[in-house]
């Protein structure tokens, strides 16, 4: 990870918040953060989106408050979270422990161009969430506070919010499967949830 | 006359409530309208029940499919115009085949005051039925618990995203001049 530009490498923070996952599960938002997922290894118990642009946090509040047992990670990029915006007050209301929100956020909308994003511009992610409720909130610019936050997710007594600084760039894309029953029927029957 | 009338408002009301607890719906999202005011303050007070406050009524979509991911059944309350918020986020419900019960206040038609309702309140279920969601009608209040619990049935045995419409003639017109 290259710490002069304060930037981290996508890919490599992906493998540090899911290395020692243990009982961990994803959700990642449509997109680049799919494919981070995928590359750092296909789970049963990851959730990808491939549409629905802005479910990313939701999904994973619903799924936080139906498993209390579990502990459950979001990782979606920042356009993603942009779009769902308001879902950080909803959750910020909310505020289950088990839960923690990631947003790599490289300030553009990759899949599409690269065009810039707002955050590129005026737009604080961390200080929208902490406005939303959010307690616990992490800006994380290296490797240092990577694992500092992976390290969070697995005994936060709140909901995390954590925005990675990382490059913008394209790294060469990793398919996990997309079809979206076979991913929420594997994803229930990993965690017992099949027969609810 | 009056007071046997609103008995029977109180009824229909209660009765969906009932219903959504007989399907064991364990989330409850929403964003509050006049109509399902009762039902809202219903499923705050149960404490088998997370009620959950939405900015916008696509959230409920998604939280809907999160909470069936982890095993549990949720339901959406909105008014007819957020169904059109919800239009996108429906390709969830349908790519993935998550269940989805999503209870409908109608406004925009039944002695409409306000003519900024009418537009979305008048294609409420084309607009469901363009994204494949089972739409059923309350009209009358004796309908309200079997249509709901019909609703639950198909969406919840099956797979499927269902819509209850609650007539705004069933719920009665705004009034806006008191």
């Amino acid at each position: 990870m290259i710490a002069s530009e304060r930037r981290l490498d996508r890919r490599a923070a992906m493998r540090v918040l899911l290395e020692n996952r243990g009982e961990l599960l994803l959700v990642t938002g449509l997109g680049s953060t799919t494919w981070d997922a995928a590359a750092a290894g296909d789970d049963d118990r990851n959730f990808y989106l491939w549409g629905a642009m802005g479910a990313a946090a939701m999904v994973g509040l619903g799924l936080a408050l139906a498993r209390p047992d579990r502990r459950i990670l979001v990782v979606t990029g920042d356009g993603e979270m942009l779009m769902g915006l308001g879902s950080l007050a909803t959750i910020g209301v909310q505020r289950p422990p088990n839960l923690a929100v990631a947003v790599f956020d490289n300030g553009h909308y990759g899949e599409t161009g690269m065009q810039a994003s707002h955050t590129a511009e005026s737009v604080e992610l961390v200080a929208v969430a902490r406005a939303c409720g959010f307690k616990e909130t992490f800006d994380i610019i290296d490797e240092l506070g990577m694992r500092d936050f992976a390290a969070q997710i697995h005994n936060a007594a709140t909901t995390l919010f954590a925005r990675i600084a990382i490059r913008a760039d394209e790294p060469p894309r990793v398919l996990p499967p997309r079809d979206g029953v076979y991913l929420k029927t594997r994803f229930r029957r990993a965690i017992g949830a099949e027969r609810a | 006359m009056t007071e046997i009338l609103e008995r029977k408002i109180k009824d229909w009301r209660e009765e969906i409530f009932a219903a959504l607890k007989a399907a064991e719906i364990r989330q409850v999202g929403y964003v509050p309208d006049a109509g399902h005011a009762r039902l809202i303050e219903l499923c705050r007070d149960d404490p088998e029940i997370c009620a959950v406050p939405l900015t916008t009524e696509e959230e409920g979509v998604a939280l809907a499919a999160g909470a069936w991911l982890g095993g549990q059944r949720a339901a959406l309350l909105m008014q007819s115009s957020g169904v059109g918020n919800c239009i996108n986020m429906l390709s969830l419900t349908k790519a993935c085949r998550f269940p989805l019960l999503m209870l409908v206040a109608m406004r925009g038609e039944w002695a409409e005051f306000n003519p900024w309702q009418v537009p979305m309140g008048s294609n409420t279920r084309a607009a469901l039925e363009l994204c494949d969601v089972l739409v059923y009608r309350i009209e009358r209040p004796e309908e309200a618990a079997e249509t709901v619990a019909a609703a639950l049935d198909i969406a919840f045995n099956g797979d499927f995203a269902a819509a209850v419409l609650l007539s705004q003639r069933l719920i009665g017109a705004k009034r806006w001049v008191k």
